[in-house]
């Protein structure tokens, strides 16, 4: 039985300009203290999908059309509120991707850190100053009680982020959501704080969902990997498996783009066209008007994410007809 | 943040002076003399009484002669009512103004933070419409209106209430209702944008995140930034509210200060213009201050500089 298990979550935005169906059929699972890595192109539904989980989606125009999210007997998606404010932040936390909004400025560091624990675990103020400073501490801010009682702006942006780890596993949490948390960072601090997101993970056990659109962050840090493309799962596969072996079009393309995969100079691939527009009605492969492998049977047939070899799933039905 | 204070009081000083040389030189340019309007008096009189208060000597040394008296806190005699000075003058209607002033600003508060957290907290709802419809009527009555509309249903129709007068404690509703609609009105929506503003912020996604209650997202994290627009506006509102209002207390009949000023400017009472000009302008020069400094306790990161 996974820690959490998502079926067919559906997430529609319903707007004047239409229905935008950001999150459209995701299914996945995540294992006791595993990693595992959501990869796509900006706008894929990363970010809707982990907010569906925790009922952060703005309502409206946002609406959770369908799906199920089993999470310790409960159904995330739900739920009654009172239910899904005891998991959040406590047994599911979340770390967001620009550290320099995501802080309350008008709050000390240190207030916004022991809140966690105020709230659920009835901690009086002097034990929660004191975890929050073990707990800064552990996240690697020097002089973490003394800086207790500055305010965000007197954070740099690698530090904020710490902050933002630190008040998401101050409660000890099942699973750690993390929307890509280093995108905001400069290069250097990114690699830092990924290593410890890593080493905290190990010290407490538990589970990440670590958020990105940068497969070489994949590489270096997640166990399973989960590819999205307008709204859906298009290939999940272990990730030494993904990197040896990519079978969806997409995620070979998605590949071929990253910057790493170059040598100096070289020109950057890129991927021909554009997303498509959610808002409107598809029909086939949503990656087929962009697919150099794409055949009639890709525009017109619906798509589904089938297993095509053990721990291995994949969208393209040419991958599933084995002809790619 | 003493010396944020301190900074800021020495800063008022220039802006008193060249309020104080504006309106001294203003008053004079504007055609008729103080005397102009009294009858039966004879040229010898007349000269007599511009003798008295020092209206024949040159431009210059009238100027430097009330700067001299300003600086001890002496604002000179009324022109016109040679019994009083013109500090009398506002210690007498100051506290009335004051005390209209307060009532006007808790009915303004209490009414306009109410209907515009509230329709924030439901955006685009009967909850938000309802209520701003209402403000919008609010700014959009004039009080010269709204008073005497207040005081035919209240008063004349219902007589629930006295018609004016400013003794008894049912006497003084009228007016501070009166006084305090439009402010009510802005603040309500003010509060509603800064509101909805802050609750569109990462940081309330952050809030909500951590598992914590509605109420205390919207108290705890939500307040404090988003009644800045708010506190931003109470500098001007409350120099406005407690320096007192000529349309409400003529109104309703109340001797406050603010009549005393138009009085003041139709009979060309040249220091009792002056001296309310001066007291008025005072009074928004430290409600700013002290906005600035509201301010910076709730904002942290306005506290350098
Ligand atoms: N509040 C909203 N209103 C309308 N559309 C939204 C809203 N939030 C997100 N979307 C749409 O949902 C889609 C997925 O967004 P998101 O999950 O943020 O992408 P990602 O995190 O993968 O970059 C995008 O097309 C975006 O335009
Ligand atoms: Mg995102």
């Amino acid at each position: 039985m996974a820690l959490l298990e998502v079926d067919d979550l559906r997430t529609y935005f319903h707007t004047r300009e239409g229905v935008v169906r950001a999150v459209e059929g995701v299914s996945f699972s995540v294992e006791k203290g595993e990693t595992l890595g959501i990869v796509g192109e900006s706008g894929s539904g990363k970010s809707v999908a982990n907010y569906s989980l925790l009922g952060l989606v703005p309502c409206p125009p946002g609406r959770i059309e369908s799906g199920t999210a089993r999470f310790g007997g409960i159904d995330l998606l739900r739920c009654s509120a009172e239910e899904r404010r005891a998991v959040r932040g406590r047994r599911i936390s979340m770390v967001f991707q620009d550290p320099m909004t995501a802080l309350n400025p008008y709050m000390t560091i240190g207030e916004q850190v022991m809140e966690p624990l105020l709230v659920h675990e009835g901690s009086t103020r002097g034990q929660a100053r004191e975890r929050a400073a073990a707990t800064m501490d552990s996240v690697g801010i020097p002089d973490a009680s003394k800086r207790l009682s500055d305010y965000p702006h007197q954070y740099s942006g690698g530090m904020r982020q710490r902050v933002m780890i630190a008040m998401a596993l101050i409660t000890k949490p099942e699973i750690l959501i993390a929307d890509e948390p280093t995108t905001a960072l400069d290069v250097t601090v990114q690699a830092q704080i990924l290593a410890l997101i890593k080493k905290r993970q190990q010290d407490l056990g538990m589970a990440v969902i670590l958020v990105t659109h940068d497969f070489g962050i994949v590489a270096g840090v997640c166990d399973r990997v989960l590819v999205m493309y307008a709204g859906r799962i298009v290939e999940s596969a272990a990730t030494r498996e993904l990197f040896r072996n990519p079978r969806h079009p997409y995620t070979k393309a998605l590949m071929a783009s990253m910057p790493s995969a170059h040598a100096k100079g070289e020109e950057l691939y890129t991927i021909p066209g554009m997303p498509p527009d959610l808002a409107r009605p598809m029909t086939g492969c949503p990656f087929a008007p962009r697919c150099e492998h794409a055949v009639d049977m890709c525009r017109r047939g619906a798509t589904a994410l089938v297993e095509i070899a053990p721990g291995r799933a994949s969208a393209c039905l040419r991958v599933q007809a084995g002809e790619l | 943040m003493a010396k944020f204070i301190i900074g800021r009081v020495l800063e008022t000083i220039p802006v008193l002076l060249i309020i104080v040389t504006m309106t001294f030189f203003l008053v004079r340019l504007a055609p008729g003399g103080p005397f102009d309007a009294e009858r039966n008096v004879t040229e010898e009189t007349r000269r007599q009484l511009n003798e008295q208060y020092n209206l024949n000597a040159p431009l210059w040394r009238q100027y430097t002669d009330y700067l001299g008296h300003l600086i001890h806190g002496d604002l000179g005699p009324s022109f016109k009512n040679s019994s009083r000075t013109v500090n009398e003058v506002i210690g007498a209607g100051f506290p009335v103004s004051l005390e209209l002033g307060l009532y006007a600003l808790c009915v303004a508060l209490t009414i306009g933070l109410a209907a515009g957290i509230s329709a924030a907290l439901r955006p685009n709802t009967v909850r938000d419409y309802a209520p701003m419809t209402f403000a919008m009527a609010g700014i959009c009555i004039p009080n010269f209106v709204l008073g005497p509309l207040l005081v035919l249903v209240f008063a004349l129709w219902l007589e629930w209430l006295p018609v004016s007068g400013w003794d008894r404690p049912s006497e003084k509703i009228l007016p501070a209702i009166t006084l305090g609609a439009t402010y009510a009105a802005y603040i309500a929506r003010l509060s509603r944008g800064g509101m909805l503003e802050i609750l569109s912020q990462d940081f309330i996604r952050t809030a909500r995140a951590k598992g914590l209650s509605e109420a205390r997202v919207v108290l705890r994290h939500a307040l404090r930034g988003g009644l800045q627009p708010v506190v931003s506006f109470l500098g001007p509102a409350a120099a406005g509210l407690l320096s007192g209002s000529f349309v409400v207390e003529t109104i309703f009949q109340i001797p406050g200060l603010g009549r005393y000023f138009v009085q003041g400017a139709f009979n060309r009472d040249y220091t009792l213009i002056m001296g309310t000009v001066l007291f008025y302008a005072t009074l928004i020069l430290i409600f700013n201050m002290a906005v600035d400094v509201a301010q910076a306790c709730l904002d942290p990161r306005q506290r350098r500089a």
